[in-house]
């Protein structure tokens, strides 16, 4: 009988800290400038410069350590990391090393119904280094040569590392996300993964189920998109299974994914491994971190996913799936938490299912954040209100929602009054008025006589039938409880 | 003559119309270009320093004047400078201008005090000697015998001033490179406590070792320039977060403070002078030792009690630094590598060869060889046994110095073993020129404030200096000990004949 397999997966996150300056200089981080523009002397690195921390990127770390449950560290060392590389302009890397900003903490993930733990080993301050540009780089005279842009050197990263706890690619995956979600959330990064905002490094190794210790590893570096980690992660496992099966060993190494041949390859190997001869940066003095200064940013920190979670189910009775769909992101949170200001509490769950519904599936095809979303929490406000006072149906009001989405596309929407007018504008009042519903049925039923000789033979089916004609002959805008109860009485 | 003035002389006939900035910058331009063979400067440009001369006339004119407005002086070549280069007296800087001044270059120059830059003083190469013979661009010679050597790693600062080429100088001292040629040289020297004078600017050796200081005629002139190169610097995170200190406050008085007390008979009645055993242990010249006990005995004489102190570990402090500073020099340097400035091999195959050929070409010896330690003492399996257990000693060397304190108030010893050796003695053996700090790198690796101060001469006429080490920020009071000391000796005025030795040597026109 073959082996079976245990996959041990643990995660590096590169997450670039949303700051205005460098981590440890004046310049700006925003991304797409023209190459060595956002550069000062202290990121090139001149004689005689040095580094002066940026208080927001500890800020920000304190966030994560405060969202995560973990320990924020009163006292934490800034390292020095030393190699040789064109794009390290003081040939170190500040790090954090033997003492990290933050340490521990958990993450709570899903996978097919089955929730689980992440443990957190820690988070550490750095900075990036810059980028070698070696693609279609000319030199000063035109030839082919190398390029060095400085713009990304000290942009401020918090590393953060996992236990090696996760046993599937889809639960790194769900992971990635969660972790994805959370730095967002809490708006310490903006998530960008095209632009290298959150780039993931997975450490893999495998072991026949039932063994203790771990197998060797394989880390595959700088994993961009949500899919190349999936996809990176299968490959490295089954290729180290086929390997181990077929009488080799794995190699502890540093592995590169290449997207277009779904494979990874082999980057460096640990014999190659730099020394890095890490030692406490004495540019900088130890990283102090008093309580009080924890405390403050405490009160600042938005609530968590989680929180808003349980208090929704609890407060409004959201089943668990809404309120996890409600805040997946904070953008979604807030239309909810606006919309439902507006509102009586007890529209909240209909509340909830205009953003899980409607509002979803409509900035989902124009690919849209709730955060822009052209209909605001107002206006849906708006349509819950019309429709819990009777004057629409539900129907009427998706209607009346898809109305206003087009709208919105070609001009803002006024903030008043837009729902109203749309309903006088294309006559959609409902038909509450007796005389009016009486005639409507009247004529429906002589319309219809077949299906009134089957209701009255005991069909149920048949009263339906008649509803729908009904509402059709009031082109939607009967009030359907007073056609039910109507068309009953007429029916005796 | 004006090269035979103190600051305080200058700065009062600059007041008075007696002469004027650009007068004086020219006389020390005169005498820079006449005594070029001292080799003490490694960039000078008249132009510049004229400017900064009429700057300085303009602002006395209009009474906007400071007291070192106008007063020129000399700037070690590991400060960086937006005008002249600076190059740390290395072949890997040789032709590098800074797009920005250093702090210190700053707070004392046209935006700050008013100095006059002279231009840049020869110097060890990457701060990194005891001689000034590592220097790239050829020693600097002692003005009291040019078979001597200076000193180092300032000795390019202590030549000028000795020679009287500036009226005072910049210095750095990492492990006793103010104190030392200061002694060499015959002139008053200030490692401040470590953080108390701004290293943006500075072409970082050791940069938890570090620190900036005048070096000047007397302890006078020294305070002056400390209320101007002193304070704290948001550029710098080790920079002391402490508000601006009059350095000068004690001068004049006598140890109880009051004022006028200095021209007492005992002034120093009840200051505690400690004296450490271990700096008078065999290594120590019996000619030093001699006039170091003379200014003790001339201090008991003013009123000061002598104590005896101990200080167990002053012999490891030679190994402990030549772990650590090494080690952060080796990161340090790592800086320089031909990518974007600096030296770079003409001839290379690939990205290594380009590294490790610019990198060969651009440093001397002395340099690589710290390099080479520094790498191999932060290197995995060697990291505890050297890095880590150097920093436990350093954390000793500190602590027994508190414990001195307990029983004195500042520590008297001598600044170095021997006086100025000629030229070539020690060179071709790094190891007995590292002996040779033995008194001097203590202070450097607890962070103590520390002078060298002239007390004396040898049998051949050389400068011997005597070392007092204060407590942390007691640097107003050391200047105050030494001022005292300097009113009642001459020996900071002693002028070297330099020129006619170097005429019949055929060095100098």
């Amino acid at each position: 009988m073959s082996t079976q397999w245990e996959v041990v997966i643990g995660m590096e996150t590169h997450t670039q800290l949303a700051t205005k300056s460098k981590i440890f200089s004046g310049a700006s981080i925003a991304f797409g400038a023209q190459p060595n523009t956002q550069a000062c002397s202290v990121d090139l690195a001149l004689p005689g410069v040095l580094p002066v921390l940026n208080r927001e990127a500890v800020a920000h770390a304190i966030r994560f350590g405060l969202a995560i449950g973990a320990k924020v560290a009163h006292q934490s060392v800034f390292a020095r990391k030393n190699y040789f590389y064109p794009d390290l302009p003081k040939g170190y890397q500040i790090s954090q090393f033997e003492l990290p900003v933050v340490v521990g903490g958990q993450l709570e993930i899903e996978v097919n119904g089955v929730q689980k733990f992440v443990e957190l080993t820690r988070a550490h301050l750095e900075e990036d280094a810059g980028k070698s540009l070696h693609e279609d780089f000319q030199g000063p005279h035109g030839e082919a040569s190398s390029g060095i842009d400085l713009n990304r050197a000290g942009t401020p990263l918090l590393e953060i590392v996992t236990e090696p706890v996760m046993r599937s690619a889809a639960e790194a995956v769900a992971y990635a996300k969660k972790l994805h979600a959370l730095v967002m959330w809490i708006g310490i990064c903006d998530g960008n993964m095209q632009e290298g905002s959150f780039r993931c490094d997975a450490n893999v190794s495998v072991r026949p189920v039932g063994q203790k210790e771990f197998g060797t590893r394989c880390e595959i570096k700088n994993l961009n998109s949500f899919k190349f980690l999936e996809e990176a992660i299968n490959y490295e496992v089954r290729r180290q299974i086929e390997l181990i099966e077929d009488g080799g060993t794995v190699r502890q190494e540093t592995r590169l994914y290449d997207p277009d041949r779904q494979e990874t390859r082999s980057m460096r190997s640990k014999e190659d491994a730099q020394d890095y001869r890490y030692f406490p940066d004495p540019d900088l003095l130890p990283l102090r971190i008093d309580q009080s200064w924890i405390d403050e940013i405490k009160l600042t920190m938005p609530k968590l996913p989680v929180q808003l979670r349980d208090e929704w189910q609890a407060e409004f009775g959201l089943t668990p799936y809404d309120a996890s769909i409600l805040t997946q992101e904070k953008a979604t949170a807030q239309f909810f938490i606006d919309l439902v200001a507006l509102v009586d509490k007890d529209m909240a769950k209909q509340a909830a299912n205009w953003i899980a519904g409607d509002l979803a599936s409509a900035l989902n095809r124009d690919g849209i954040s709730a955060a822009d979303s052209l209909v605001k929490p107002t206006h849906i406000a708006q349509l819950l209100k019309r429709v819990a006072d009777g004057t629409i149906s539900n129907k009427i009001a998706k209607e009346i929602f898809a109305h206003m989405w087009e709208k919105a596309k070609s001009g803002a929407l006024p903030t008043d009054g837009v729902v109203d007018a749309i309903i006088d504008e294309k006559g959609l009042r409902q038909i509450s008025d007796s005389g009016e519903l009486e005639k409507i049925i009247e004529d429906v039923l002589a319309a219809n006589e077949k299906s009134v000789e089957e209701y009255r033979s005991g069909k149920e089916k048949a009263f339906n039938a008649l509803v729908g004609q009904i509402m059709k002959a009031s082109k939607g805008k009967a009030n359907p409880g007073q056609v039910n109860t109507l068309l009953k009485q007429k029916l005796g | 003559m004006w090269h035979q003035k103190t600051l305080t002389e200058l700065s009062e006939a600059l007041s008075t119309g007696k002469v004027t900035s650009v007068e004086l910058t020219d006389h020390f331009l005169n005498r820079i270009l006449h005594f070029a063979d001292l080799n003490a400067f490694l960039d000078v440009n008249n132009d510049f320093s004229r400017k900064q001369a009429q700057i300085a006339d303009e602002k006395i004119k209009s009474g906007k004047a400071g007291p070192l407005t106008g007063i020129p002086l000399a700037h070690k070549d590991v400060f960086v400078t937006r005008e002249w280069r600076s190059t740390a007296a290395s072949n890997m800087l040789e032709n590098y201008v800074s797009p920005f001044d250093a702090s210190v270059v700053e707070r004392l120059g046209p935006d700050g005090a008013g100095m006059v830059c002279l231009g840049k003083t020869n110097m060890d190469e990457f701060a990194m000697g005891s001689s000034n013979e590592n220097s790239a661009f050829g020693y600097s010679f002692n003005p009291w015998d040019i078979d001597r050597v200076p000193g180092g790693s300032s000795g390019g600062s202590a030549v000028a001033v000795a020679a009287g080429l500036a009226p005072a100088a910049t210095g750095t001292d990492t492990g006793g490179s103010i104190r030392q040629p200061a002694s060499f040289c015959g002139l008053t020297g200030l490692k401040p406590t470590y953080g108390r004078v701004s290293r943006f600017g500075m072409i970082a050796y050791a940069s938890s070792l570090d620190q900036a200081g005048p070096m000047a005629k007397n302890a006078k002139d020294c305070a002056l320039l400390m209320n101007a190169m002193g304070g704290h610097d948001p550029r710098d995170s080790t920079s002391l977060d402490m508000p601006a200190e009059n350095y000068s406050r004690h001068l004049g008085q006598n140890w109880a403070g009051v004022d006028g007390g200095s021209k007492e008979e005992k002034p120093l009645a009840g200051l505690r002078i400690g004296v450490p055993k271990e700096f008078f242990s065999e290594g120590l010249s019996a000619e030093v030792r001699v006039k170091v006990e003379a200014a003790i005995a001339e201090y008991e004489k003013l009123g000061a009690t002598r104590v005896d102190v101990s200080l167990p570990k002053t012999e490891l402090s030679i190994p402990v630094y030549y772990v650590l500073a090494p080690a952060e020099a080796s990161s340090n340097l790592s800086r320089y590598d031909g990518v974007r400035y600096g030296h770079r091999a003409h001839d290379y195959k690939d990205l290594a060869q380009m590294y490790s050929r610019s990198r060969s070409e651009g440093f001397g010896a002395e340099v690589k060889r710290r390099i080479l330690i520094g790498s191999y003492v932060l290197s995995q399996g060697y990291y505890d046994a050297y890095y880590l257990q150097a920093q436990r000693i350093r954390r000793i060397i500190a602590d027994d110095f508190q414990n001195a304190f307990k029983q004195c108030d500042v520590i008297m010893g001598p600044v170095a073993p021997n006086t100025a050796w000629k030229i070539g003695e020690k060179s071709k053996d790094p190891v007995q020129m590292y002996l040779e700090d033995i008194y001097t790198l203590s202070a450097n690796l607890a962070g103590l404030p520390a002078m060298s101060i002239p007390c004396g001469f040898d049998s051949e006429h050389m400068p011997v200096g005597l070392q007092m080490i204060g407590n942390y920020f007691s640097e107003a009071r050391m200047l105050q000990i030494a001022d005292i000391y300097q009113d009642k000796t001459d020996w900071h005025k002693a002028e070297p004949e330099f020129g006619s030795v170097l005429k019949k040597r055929g060095v100098a026109a």
